[in-house]
């Protein structure tokens, strides 16, 4: 897949063997109106190639907010990269001056978004807008650029393709739109593809043909897949790992089957009970009391502590690090241990 | 910067309150609110009571022999052609401009509300109406059709001008609040008010108007600057008001053929007349950013 | 985009009619001789106002004596002078002064005001916003003839940059200052419009996936960003054009350009309704025509227009 040299590879020279993406420790902070709004706050995580990580975490939870910042495309000000590392195959990207922040964008890591009909140009064709890809980044020509436009549209399935690139994004249907950011985004056939919420604005029906489309092509380019979500149903079936934030930073992380079966932060806990399953079924519905905290006044201590079932006076004053309860199980709460001994999520168990 | 931050603070905590409280406390904040504020109510003062500002009447005591002077003692606008204080005649034309002004506007708002409103809400044949009458008038520009008109309507005074104006002047009022309207008009509050059997005039006059009319408002406001350029400009061009009345515009129109030599004549009515402009515009912005949060 | 145009098309027909219908009832159907009201204080004999009446056919009907007025408007008849001169001859010669003097106000405010708005833009909340705010707020409150005679008196007389009046050097030279000044106020909202605009813009989602692609920032803002700013300057373009043509008359009357604006500016004074009428009307339709024109290109502009 990448037989040809690109020009983001020049310098500094990347290592083989480094993880594909490491992101450690991410800080991001944002000043709105004098406030200092803490988005992210030490994130981390690895993932290889073909493997999918899931974000998951509530809005404001800081998810999109830091995907933008492995991006590059945050609004500086009033945004700021506060510190952390974001590694491409061993390559610092926070550092690099901007021209060459830009070779990675698109070619090495491309990013889809939620709502395709605001995400599109509205005044350009479809056409415009993908064989842009070819021009820019490749230097195609008209004829070639449109051919290969051609052939992306067909590859995420669109109809009659060639017809269709005249057109605009507003004449397209919800999900077709989807396909076509896709096909942007893999337009240069990516390293690795961020995915915000990726079918969050979809109908149902949907939503399952998108990630089928994704999981395919992903196999197909063997990339790795970074998805932002907030809905456990996305996640249960395509997710190797799954990183669960909160607060804009990392409360559990783990395998996908381990994190549902025994989840070691009852914050995670809370999701999952409030979430109707159809392998469980039956139960009633908890959902976890009280509102997200405001990223612009964090409460001391564990950020989740004001509305945690199991918090104790040692939470509101130091914040939990992360602890690992199995391997590749780490969990951000002092209880993590007892939490994940536990057997049953409560409210999810009862048949 | 720190308080300011703090009252920024507050303003979040009360959030719940109405839109127009929140935008109160906003324009209180801001000094170019005040300016205006302060401009506009001298303005007022003047044309209401002129005889504050000056002993002098309008076209009283002017000697051709003193036609021209630059500013003096005696005089501290000077004199112009005919040998009139400058400074009484300035005083003396707010009340003309100011009135046709706040008057064309207020009247066109009424309009623009009204049917606005009624088009908006109804739909149908009613909005048709509305619009393609509101295409025609459009089609006039102010200047032109004012022009136009006046020209056919040799000594008219304040009021016969207010009538033209505001007949040329309704229409992007009208255009606004038509559009807020119908934005408005299918909101869940609407629906629910509807469900609960309120009658079309309650809904309309307690939950429709009060959500869409904040920007007919502004535009409102920035329209009284436009309306008085525009007298003015008549003024100016000979169709408008005409000796012996006195406005700002029929002074400007008066230096027009002596300016060269004598630029006080046209410096100081200018001067007013923009400082009155400026004010409302800088109000109308102002009141825009203090209704409109997002566009901070 | 052929449905959009037809359209359009059509609904011009109704305000083409309405809009000479109102000027014509405005003028000729109000109680009062019309002819002898035209003339405002000015004596005008018994004989020539038979003759006026009997031209504007003012003893028919009043739909058919606007029949009768628009058949020959179309024909380009614009109606006599108390002096039994034909206006549309009186005319003649002017269009091109006019035509000179529109197209460098409207080259001077697009382009400038595009590339100040741009500016502004780029830099919300910064030293370049606030001035450009400042500075057009200033010039739309000043009245375009103060700005005219103060621009003639310190450009034309104490400087001696640009010429004084007249068109003795020709186009461009004696139609730039008179441009500028007709184009000042339409540049303050070019400006506004495009800095508004982009400001909004940049915070769009899809300048942000715009960034994502990888596409440098002149091409984010430039093709991405601008070209979405501009639809409001587009569809300001058509009111323009109206405050364009009444600054015509101010700019050309102040800056003594022989042009149609000019031949209104001194009918005005000479008190010679009917030729103030004629030429106003005709000013009246190119503006309709100009703002159909400009719909039509909106639609171009902005696609989603044509799907409504």
């Amino acid at each position: 897949m990448t037989a040809e040299p690109r020009k983001g590879d020049l310098v500094p020279a990347p290592r083989p063997d480094a993880p594909l993406l490491q992101v450690d420790d991410l800080h991001v902070r944002f000043r709105v109106r004098g406030q200092d709004v803490r988005a992210v706050n030490g994130l981390s995580y690895t993932l290889a190639e073909g493997e999918t990580v899931a974000i998951l975490g509530e809005s404001g939870s800081g998810k999109s907010v830091a995907a933008q910042a492995v991006m590059g495309i945050l609004d500086t000000p009033p945004a700021r990269v506060e510190r952390g590392s974001v590694r491409l195959r061993g390559v610092e990207l926070l550092g690099l001056p901007e021209r060459r922040r830009r070779a990675y964008r698109a070619d090495r890591i491309a990013m889809i978004f939620q709502d395709a009909l605001t995400a599109l140009n509205p005044v350009f064709t479809v056409g415009d807008q993908l064989r842009e890809m070819y021009r820019v980044h490749r230097g195609l020509g008209r004829r070639a650029a449109r051919d290969r436009a051609v052939e992306l549209m067909e590859r995420v399935r669109i109809p009659s393709a060639a017809r269709r690139l005249g057109d605009h994004p507003h004449q397209f249907s919800g999900g077709m739109r989807q396909r076509i950011m896709i096909a942007m985004a893999l337009a240069l056939e990516p390293d690795v593809l961020i995915a915000d919420e990726p079918t969050t604005a979809l109908d149902v029906t949907v939503q399952a043909q998108i990630m089928r489309l994704l999981a395919g092509l992903q196999d197909e380019l063997t990339m790795g897949m970074v998805l932002i979500t907030h809905d456990l149903g996305v996640v249960a079936g395509v997710a190797d790992r799954i990183v669960v934030m909160y607060a804009g930073s990392v409360a559990e992380q783990s395998p996908a089957r381990d994190l549902y079966a025994r989840p070691a932060h009852p914050y995670t806990r809370g999701l999952l009970a409030s979430v109707p399953r159809l392998d469980r079924r039956g139960g009633p519905l908890v959902p976890i009391a009280g509102a997200p905290p405001d990223p612009a006044a964090l409460p001391p201590g564990c950020p989740f502590h004001p509305r945690c079932p199991r918090a104790e006076a040692v939470c509101a004053v130091e914040r939990p690090p992360l602890v690992t309860v199995a391997p590749g199980h780490d969990a951000a709460c002092h209880f993590a241990a007892e939490v994940h001994a536990e057997q049953e999520v409560p409210g999810a168990g009862s048949v | 910067m720190s308080e300011a931050t703090a009252v920024a603070a507050a303003g979040g905590e009360v959030g719940r309150a109405s839109l127009w409280d929140d935008a109160w406390r906003d324009l209180r904040r801001r000094r170019v609110f005040w300016g205006s504020a302060a401009i506009l109510a001298v303005v007022a003062v003047m044309a209401a009571l002129p005889g504050l500002f000056t002993a002098t009447a309008a076209n009283e005591g002017c000697d051709p022999n003193i036609s021209g002077l630059g500013p003096s003692g005696d005089h501290w606008f000077g004199t112009d052609i005919a040998g009139c204080d400058l400074y009484a005649h300035v005083v003396h034309g707010a009340r003309p401009t100011l009135l046709i002004g706040v008057a064309v506007t207020l009247f066109a708002l009424l309009i623009a509300v009204l049917f606005g409103t009624l088009a908006g809400y109804y739909g149908g044949l009613v909005d048709t109406l509305v619009a393609r009458l509101t295409d025609v008038f459009f089609g006039l520009p102010f200047v032109l059709g004012a022009t136009v008109i006046l020209v056919a309507f040799p000594g008219h005074g304040v009021w016969a001008m207010t009538l033209v104006l505001v007949l040329l002047g309704w229409t992007t009022m009208i255009r606004i609040m038509r559009g807020q309207v119908i934005a408005v008009r299918d909101a869940d509050y609407v629906r629910a008010a509807r469900l609960l059997g309120a009658s079309d005039g309650r809904i309309m006059a307690r939950h429709v108007l009060p959500n869409a009319v904040a920007p007919v408002i502004v535009v409102a406001t920035l329209n009284v600057g436009n309306v008085i350029v525009g007298e003015a400009t008549l003024d100016f061009l000979g169709v408008g008001l005409q000796y012996p009345q006195v406005s700002w515009g029929l002074q400007l129109g008066q230096a027009k053929d002596s300016f060269l030599d004598h630029p006080h004549l046209l410096i100081f009515p200018a001067a007013f007349l923009s400082a009155t402009v400026l004010s409302f515009l800088l109000l109308g912005d102002a009141a825009r950013d203090a209704l409109d949060p997002k566009l901070r | 985009m052929w449905r959009y145009t037809v359209r359009r098309l059509l609904q011009a027909v109704p305000v083409f009619i309405g809009t000479t219908l109102l000027i014509y009832a405005m003028v000729f159907a109000l109680p009062g001789d019309p002819i002898q009201a035209l003339a405002g204080d000015k004596p005008v004999p018994e004989n020539v106002l038979r003759t006026l009446r009997d031209k504007y056919n003012l003893d028919d009907p009043l739909l058919v004596q606007y029949a009768k007025y628009m058949w020959g408007l179309v024909q380009g008849d614009l109606g006599e002078n108390y002096t039994g001169q034909s206006v549309s001859e009186m005319l003649g010669g002017r269009w091109a002064v006019t035509a000179q003097l529109a197209i460098t106000a409207w080259i001077f405010e697009l382009l400038i005001g595009i590339v100040l708005g741009v500016w502004a833009g780029l830099r919300r909340g910064k030293l370049a916003d606030t001035l450009v705010l400042g500075g057009t707020t200033l010039v739309i409150a000043v009245p375009v003839f103060v700005i005219g005679s103060l621009a003639q008196i310190l450009f034309g007389l104490r400087w001696q940059i640009f010429p004084t009046a007249g068109t003795d050097d020709g186009w461009p030279m004696s139609y730039l200052l008179p441009g500028i000044v007709l184009g000042s106020l339409g540049l303050s909202y070019v400006a506004r419009l495009t800095r508004t605009g982009l400001a909004e813009n940049l915070r769009a989602d899809y300048v942000r996936t715009a960034r994502a692609k990888g596409l440098s920032r002149t091409r984010v803002v430039g093709r991405h960003a601008l070209r979405n700013s501009l639809i409001p300057v587009v569809t300001y373009l058509g009111v323009d054009f109206g405050n364009l043509m009444g600054g015509a008359i101010v700019t050309e009357g102040i800056f003594n350009l022989p042009g149609i604006g000019q031949q209104v500016f001194q009918s005005i004074q000479l008190k010679e309704g009917p030729v103030v009428v004629g030429a106003v009307t005709v000013l009246v339709l190119i503006f309709l025509l100009v703002s159909l024109l400009v719909d039509l290109l909106y639609g171009i502009f902005d696609p989603r227009i044509r799907y409504e």
